[in-house]
């Protein structure tokens, strides 16, 4: 169905070169969640854009078939979510029937593989299958393979069991290629990842990273912010699902030793919008808080505020009581430059994709 | 003796002593009378404290650190309390946690320093000679009795009979805590139900004996959720000298400055020491706590590796031209959160290393937050203090 919408639309629309009518019906590209029955896709799902906790997601059920979402991500962008139940009944499905409506028109395919699963060679082969038809209808998508539950590894081992399931899978999917003679290797980017902490968030904040139009825009701006202001580092969230959507990080603040701050930071505050939710009693998706400021002495300061509709911004600041004043003054006034985010001005992103 | 002796010479003036004591942070006239009236008043009490119990050494529970005592019957749950709320043990990890075989001793340091003493559930310790009964419970503080309320809990009653009416004899003033715990999942109805027929069948038995109104206290608790900090909390605050005024301080702070529930939280243990009068909830007191996990993960990630001194030298460059000591407000962290839901503030602010106050303000007050950091700030140094004088000599 969406398959044959969006062809029709560009037909009808590109020769009148109407750009206004194609801004508000872009081309959507799906997204695909796939795996094993059980993998935990749709737990990862609930966790990162319904707002669920972790402990929540052992009331979710199977899923039946394929759960389609329209994710409303940053305003203007929806992602066109596709989460298909992995029993096999259904991936046979998939496969053979549905295999033009599933595969065609993808941009990307996130593959979860559970790393407790213990029939690690049908796993590959249907993986294999799943590749197959996916090079066949849409050879440009980008494959993200999550190796998902690793918090059931022990922590020194994760890394070396991490490794040595990418290596598999890799070496799976070049065979495959081979074999069908595809000219160039299908690009793979793996993650371990686990919904009982931040490791979730850093492999969806990189997803969704590839779909925001306009990112190289948004990064420029927020680094001569960050300028002026004398920022450290810089975060903007997205409001309901709090993945970093740009960062800006100062020379000084790369010395940082810890690596993952983005996607703690992430969890940090999605966890406390959950806690702010229970003592409101407000809906957990509504907007919890306006600003934050945390002034630690002579080490640091911080605030978040809500900055555009759709964005929270983080600021971490040199300690100074003027300095992080003028800095949230500033970035107040920046807010204007950075309303594009809310969607009006999509125009020049249509047109970088396409 | 030790204590009253060293005490006694800071307010005895005496004249080799006086020109140190104005060296390094001389005290003021108010607060040598507030010490003068403190170490008065904890005098008679200790002095009442050994008339009553006579075996008792007369200043030990002035000199040692408090201690709890966690017992009860093996697989109650003891060693899971003390790992989840003083080692910070996500609490379904301790499904994992072996059987306790001997007694783990741990020391805390946090605002008062005390110890917690898990004990191995299958020892009796009145049956056994081996122990040394007064090292046990000489200078204890609080004796935490933890019943497992989803199991048959009639032995473990009647065990905790034995242990009050043996301790009653020798050591009145030692107080007893009784956690029901494991109850989420258990229904409302349900968990009274429990707490009622616990509570006859204890005291009954000690009416029996004799013993009218013995300090036995009974909590709800689990570990799956706030309620175990809540217990905590309260065993705390019997062990804090003088309370009330600490109390007091936060109601006047929370009225003069409009706050809705102020709490003063040991910052590791997430345990509450004190609050205003308004009625505790338990909602108020998950924010806060959860705020303060906040602020601590986020210092952790930004505030805890070294700047080069290059960096520090631009910060104090023109056009700041000024120390980085000088450019802050305040040495001590404050911090803030406006939540969307009628504006309300939730305001931070560090005591001391181990203390923190958190409070919730009214709606649309962080207009006025400058003036209410003013109050804060003065209720602070009163909090200090007062844990100057009341700490123990």
């Amino acid at each position: 169905m969406a398959d044959t919408e969006s062809t029709t639309a560009s037909m009808s629309h590109a020769p009148v070169s109407d750009v206004r009518n194609e801004v508000k019906k872009p081309k959507k590209k799906k997204v695909l969640l796939m795996g094993k029955s059980g993998s935990g896709k749709s737990s990862m799902r609930s966790i990162i854009f319904s707002n669920y906790i972790a402990r929540d997601t052992r009331r979710l059920g199977a899923t039946i078939d394929i759960d389609l979402s329209h994710v409303k991500f940053l305003g203007n962008l929806t992602l066109n979510l596709w989460d298909c139940g992995g029993q096999e009944a259904f991936t046979e499905n998939y496969l053979t029937q549905q295999r033009v409506h599933v595969f065609s028109n993808v941009g990307v395919l996130i593959y979860v593989f559970d790393i407790e699963s213990r029939d690690v060679d049908r796993d590959m082969a249907t993986y294999v299958s799943i590749i197959s038809a996916l090079t066949q209808y849409s050879p440009t998508a980008k494959v993200y393979v999550l190796i998902h539950k690793m918090d059931l590894i022990t922590m020194h081992a994760r890394e070396a069991v991490f490794v040595d399931r990418v290596r598999l899978v890799q070496q799976k999917t070049s065979e495959y290629t081979q074999a069908a003679g595809i000219a160039g290797e299908v690009d793979l980017i793996p993650f371990a990842t686990s919904i009982w902490d931040q490791s979730l968030y850093k492999a969806w904040a990189s997803i969704i990273h590839d779909l925001v139009p306009n990112l190289s825009v948004i990064e420029s701006q927020l680094g001569s912010l960050g300028t002026i202001i004398e920022a450290e580092e810089m975060l903007l969230f997205e409001r309901t699902s709090f993945l970093v959507v740009s960062s800006w990080t100062s020379e000084e603040g790369q010395h940082n030793p810890t690596g993952d701050r983005q996607e703690r930071m992430s969890n940090i505050l999605k966890h406390f919008k959950q806690s702010i939710s229970r003592f409101t009693g407000t809906p957990r998706n509504a907007e919890q808080f306006t600003l934050m400021e945390h002034k630690a002495g002579t080490r640091f300061s911080m605030f978040v505020c809500k900055f555009t509709t759709n964005t929270y911004l983080m600021v971490v600041l040199p300690p100074g009581e003027a300095r992080f004043n003028s800095a949230r003054f500033n970035c107040e006034i920046a807010r204007e430059s950075f309303k594009f985010l809310d969607g009006a001005a999509s125009g020049p992103a249509q047109g970088q994709r396409t | 003796m030790t204590s009253r002796l060293r005490g006694r010479h800071v307010f005895g003036a005496q004249n080799d002593e006086r020109s140190v004591q104005a060296e390094e942070n001389a005290p003021t006239p108010a607060q040598l009378n507030l010490t003068r009236l403190f170490e008065q008043n904890q005098e008679r009490q200790q002095k009442n404290m050994a008339a009553k119990a006579t075996e008792q050494p007369s200043d030990g529970q002035a000199k040692g650190k408090p201690r709890l005592l966690l017992m009860g019957q093996r697989r109650s749950g003891k060693s899971s309390i003390s790992s989840v709320v003083f080692h910070k043990l996500p609490p379904s990890e301790t499904l994992f946690l072996e059987s306790t075989a001997r007694i783990q001793k741990d020391q805390l340091p946090s605002f008062m320093d005390f110890q917690v003493w898990d004990f191995p559930g299958q020892i009796d310790i009145f049956e056994n000679p081996t122990f040394d009964m007064d090292a046990m419970f000489g200078e204890i503080g609080a004796l935490i009795w933890v019943i497992d309320a989803q199991d048959d809990y009639m032995e473990a009653v009647a065990r905790l009979n034995i242990t009050i009416l043996n301790l009653q004899q020798t050591y009145p003033n030692i107080k007893i805590e009784v956690f029901i715990h494991k109850v989420d999942g258990l229904s409302d109805d349900y968990k009274l139900d429990i707490q009622r027929d616990i509570t006859i069948r204890i005291q009954d038995e000690l009416s029996d004996h004799g013993f009218e109104n013995a300090p036995v206290t009974f909590h709800l608790t689990s570990i799956y959720n706030h309620s175990i900090f809540e217990a905590f909390s309260k065993v705390i605050q019997k062990l804090i000298p003088r309370l009330g005024i600490l109390e007091a301080m936060l109601t006047n702070l929370c009225r003069t400055c409009r706050f809705e529930k102020a709490y003063l939280f040991d910052v590791t243990s997430k345990i509450y020491i004190a609050t205003d009068s308004a009625p505790a909830d338990m909602t108020s007191y998950e924010i806060c706590s959860d705020y303060i996990d906040v602020i601590i993960d986020v210092t952790e990630v930004y505030g805890s590796w070294p700047r080069s001194d290059n960096y520090r030298g631009a910060l104090e460059a023109s056009p700041w031209s000024q120390k980085i000591e000088d450019q802050v407000a305040s040495n001590w962290a404050e911090s803030c959160i406006v939540l969307s839901d009628g504006n309300k503030p939730i305001i931070l602010r560090e005591v001391d290393k181990y203390l923190a106050l958190v409070a919730i303000m009214k709606e649309d007050s962080y207009d006025k937050m400058p003036l209410v950091n003013m109050n804060v700030e003065v209720i602070v140094q009163g909090l200090k203090e007062f844990f100057d004088i009341t700490k123990p000599k």
